[in-house]
Parts: structure tokens; sequence; C-alpha cells
């Protein structure tokens, strides 16, 4: 099932992308090609196959409800690109 | 050998602790390589030498005192996908090219606890997505093996392979997600293990895709890459998919006899497309290995096919859901815009490169609503198939025998690459089912094109059976006698 320009805007804003109009066609298709080929998938026949999402065999390991870390503001804001008396600052969101 | 640089690890641990030579004396001999080199090739995106020269002048007390560590005043370069505290960290991306990174990753850790010192940070595709190094921020690596034509030293390890390959570090890290130790260490004629998923802990390494992505070492030769194995591998209680199952001392098996064992050679693998002489120097491999007293058995892998496409539906998924933490708020580049929303895309827009934006677009496609079961649940069971094949497939061997990449490297800005992403994805096809199924698979140089290129063979092991894969290639590559740059 191909991809068209409205469906790949929309996925563009969930990616938090954008794609410029001039280039929408361009992406559909790189985008329909890659579709196409791994629609190659839908031949095997996987009735009663579990979907594998990890290969890992252990159980994952429980650890104490503990604190390990924190306490390190500084070091945590020290890459924000823009912060304000220990916070990290973002344009206004509420009116 | 009159060069210090070309000493392989084991032969520099020897020499240190006969004090025949000192850490100080060949960190400067590797130093001065990059000062004279890497402006040629680009392998490293940040050098530290000052730091690794101090790190040296330790080690050389070290060994005085006798108080030396397993790989003390070794000189590594590490891949920018590893976070190194207080060192810049990018992933090779403009999101991330002021990051430095308040802590360091188990990896790194774990190495630099066993005396190595870090030389600097090395080029790879933007978040280790590639297979030539060309999507990096930072520029192409170029291949040391190139002629008149500048090479890819293959992605996304590509500063990694190039940087052993041209003696500007003892060895280095790489990550594998889908072949990204593997490609460029056969590449650049340098060997390369990615380890069983789990042996690395994952904590501090950028994340790609989190269920395919391993660390690993690429070295000299496959002796080293067991000496630097040992140090990276190892439980971490901060990665929940690290193992638990012991360590074995990986050069403990070098030189053991492989009388009797059985190596597998898929016949799904002679794909169209395969290079005539890489086919052939895989029957030589296969003959080496016979002539060691192996048996060479015909196996089947019948969902081969299906890897590529597969990988290329769950790869990106993950890697949408692991890059979605790059908005601009609280660390790595930032744009400016109109509401959250307007920052949020800004930032990530400018920040990312093609291909990165690329996969987070097929990745937030395979994942939306109506489109989950038919493309990313169905990867998912495609994948328990390709894992069974090899369960099926290691009841007849002990090991497997393929070519690391279906052809020799290629010219950077190749068109045919360049014009459908998809061609490029192709090289991968040896390599994916690996990462699919977890398990451990080393590459190794096997012989020289008739273009006087290297050319990798591959050997795949079942699950934390690294052992039988150390041991095969150890064999193959007395047999093989390749000779490095």
């Amino acid at each position: 099932m191909p991809v068209d320009n409205d469906t790949v805007r929309r996925i563009a804003f969930l990616s938090r992308l954008k794609v410029d109009t001039d280039k929408l066609e361009d992406t559909k298709e790189e985008f329909n090609k890659i579709l196409n080929w791994v629609e190659e998938l839908s031949e095997v026949n996987t009735d009663n196959v579990a979907p594998l999402v990890s290969v890992n065999n252990e159980s994952l390991a429980l650890r104490d409800d503990a604190i390990t870390a924190g306490h390190n503001a500084k070091e945590i804001l020290a890459n924000a690109p823009a912060q304000e008396f220990g916070y990290f600052v973002v344009p206004k969101v509420v009116e | 050998m009159s060069n210090l640089t070309d000493l392989t690890i084991s032969e520099t641990l020897r020499k240190f602790k006969a004090k025949e030579i000192s850490p100080v004396e060949i960190t400067k001999a590797y130093a001065e390589n990059i000062n004279a080199c890497n402006k040629q090739y680009n392998a490293y995106v940040t050098t530290t030498i000052e730091q690794a020269l101090e790190q040296a002048k330790t080690a050389e007390q070290n060994y005085m005192n006798g108080t030396n560590r397993p790989l003390e005043g070794i000189a590594l370069g590490i891949k920018d996908l590893f976070c190194t505290k207080g060192v810049r960290t990018t992933a090779c991306s403009h999101i991330l090219d002021n990051f430095i990174p308040p802590y360091e990753s188990t990896v790194t850790q774990n190495l630099l606890n066993d005396g190595a010192l870090f030389l600097g940070k090395l080029n790879l595709d933007e978040f280790a997505m590639g297979g030539s190094n060309e999507t990096s921020y930072f520029g192409p690596v170029v291949n040391p093996w190139s002629k008149e034509i500048k090479l890819v030293a293959g992605g996304s390890s590509g500063g990694s392979a190039a940087a052993v390959a041209a003696k500007m570090c003892a060895a280095a890290t790489g990550t594998d997600t889908g072949g990204s130790i593997r490609e460029p260490a056969a590449f650049c004629g340098v060997t390369g293990i990615k380890p069983t998923y789990g042996r690395c802990s994952r904590y501090g390494t950028i994340a790609f895709a989190s269920s395919l992505d391993q660390a690993g070492p690429i070295c000299k030769d496959v002796t080293d890459c067991a000496l630097v194995l040992n140090s990276m591998a190892g439980y971490d209680e901060k990665d929940s998919t690290s193992s638990k199952i012991a360590v074995p001392d990986f050069a403990s098996f070098l030189g053991k006899d492989i009388k009797g064992l059985k190596i597998g050679v898929p016949m799904e693998y002679r794909v169209d497309g395969l290079n005539p002489e890489v086919a052939d120097y895989w029957d030589k491999a296969a003959e080496i290995l016979k002539a060691a007293g192996a048996e060479v058995v015909s196996i089947s892998l019948p969902h081969t096919k299906y890897a590529l496409p597969t990988y290329y539906v769950i790869a990106p998924a993950e890697a949408s859901s692991n890059l979605a933490r790059y908005d601009g708020v609280r660390y790595g580049h930032r744009v400016e815009g109109n509401g959250l929303d307007e920052l949020y895309i800004s930032s990530r827009t400018d920040g990312f490169g093609r291909e990165v934006k690329r996969r987070i677009l097929i990745g937030t496609y395979v994942l939306s609503a109506g489109y989950y079961d038919a493309y990313y649940l169905k990867a998912q069971k495609v994948r328990r198939l390709i894992k069974n094949d090899f369960d099926s497939a290691f009841q007849k061997c002990d090991v497997i025998l393929t070519p690391t990449s279906p052809i020799e490297p290629f010219a950077i800005g190749d068109k045919k690459m360049l014009e459908n992403p998809i061609n490029m994805y192709l090289n991968d096809v040896f390599t994916v089912s690996v990462n699919l199924a977890g398990l451990p698979a080393m590459s190794l140089p096997i012989g020289l094109s008739k273009n006087g290129l290297p050319l990798g063979m591959q050997l795949i092991g079942k699950a934390f059976d690294e052992e039988t894969v150390f041991k095969t290639a150890y064999q193959l590559e007395r047999g093989a006698n390749f000779v490095r740059i």
C-alpha cells in the first residue's frame, strides 16, 4: 500500500521533523521504495509464530527500590542550550 | 619490526613487561601517526593526546611498581558513540556536536580500569546509521588502502577500522547493530568481533536500535580482539539486557585444536551479486580450516533473504523511539521556534542528517496506528524464524563460515550506492542476521582482491560460544597469513 503526500506529512509531524513542500514528492517516492522492499515479508507464513522481542533469555533483574543516583542537577544542566534558576528553559506553553 | 606502531597489543604488553619499550614512547608514536595521517583519513573527530600522555606516565609507573593491569598503557581509539566523561561525544551528528557527557560509558570505564588510555574519539556514520561512514556530520573516513580513488572505510565504525589499519591506535572500540564492526573491519583489512548480545553493557553507548546494538573491539589481529574484549565484556547492573553469564578468558581459546570441528557453509549466502573473488576466497577459507582438521558441512538458513527487510523494519522502529529524546531542550543542538512544537521540529530538522531522518520517518510509520501489525509485528515474527534457522543449523555444525561483505570497498560518493538507499543496505546481507539472532561473529582479513583491496571472512558462533569463534578464527588467520599495511 503506497503512501501519499498527506501520510508523509502526518508521519513527519509525528516524528517532529519538517519535510519541505518541494521535498515532499522525493520523500514520498523514497518512502514507497523502502516500503515496497520490506513488503517481501508478507510472503512469509508466520501463523503461530510468536514475535521475537528480545534475544536475551535471562529474566530481567529486579533491584531494590533505592536511590542510586541524583543530586547532580548542575551536571545535568551543564549541557542545556538554555537554563535559568536551575531549570531548563522552553518557549511559553501556557497562555 | 622497527616501527613501534606495527606491534600488536600482545607484543606490546610483552615488551612493556620486559621494559624494552615504554608506554610514553609508544603513545607518542601513535600520536605522531595521528598528526601525520588524520587529515588524510579523517578517522578522529576529537583527539585527547595530552590526556593520553599523562595516562601513559602513570602506566609507566605502574610497570615500575609491578602494579600493571591487563591493558596497562595500551593506546586505544574510542568510537564517538561511547560517552566519555568530560570529552565531547557527538555520535557524529550535528544535534550532539556540543555534547560533553557528565558520565563514562561502562565499556570505556572497564577499559580505563584495566589501564588502557584513550587517544581520542573516532568518526562513524551519524548515530551509527550507515555502511560507508558517509553519513557522518564530520565527513567520510578515507580507507587507508585507497589508491588513486578515495575509498570508503565501511561503516558505521569506519573511523575505528581506519585508525587501526593506519596505525593511529593499537585497537579501537566499535559498535555493531547490523554489521558496523565487521564490515568496516573487512574493508580496512583488520579484525573485529561483535560478541553475543548481552556480553558488553550498553550503558553510556548512544542508542541506535537497542535490541540489536552490541559493542566490540576492532584490532590488528585475533589475539588482540581476545585481549580487548576481555576488558570490555561483563555484567553491568546499569544495563538490564547485559548478561550474567560468566565471561571466560577469551585469550585462553587461542591456538586450541579445531580437529573434528564442524564448519557450516550456508548455501543461501551464494547470493546474486556476490563478487567472484569473494566466492573464491570463501572456498579458500574452507580449505584452510579443513587443512587444520575441521570438517566442512553444507547448511541451510532458509529465511536469509528476509533478514534485510526484517532489519530495516526493526532497526528504524527502535531508532525512531530512541532518537525521540533529541528535542533541543535538555542538551544538544537547539533552533528556537515559536512555541514548543516548533522548537522540537526546527531543532530536529536542522540537527539530524538525511539518512537519520529517513530512518526516523520509516520507523515512525511502521510503529504508527494501523501499520504496526503489518510491518513491525510481522518483522518481529520473521525475526524469530531467522533465529530458529540458526538454532537448527547449529544442530549440524559448530560455527558458520561466510564472507563478511559481498563486495570490496567502493569509492566515496559512489553513484549507485547514493541514488537508492536500498543499494547501500544490501551490503549488509551477510551481517544483519547475526544481530537479529543475537549471535557472536568475527570478521578477519582473508586476502586481497585483484585490485589490491582487503576482503574479509566472517565466523558466526552459537550464543555465548565466542570460544569456538576465537579458536577457529585463530586457525584461519594463521592459514590466511594476511599482511597488514
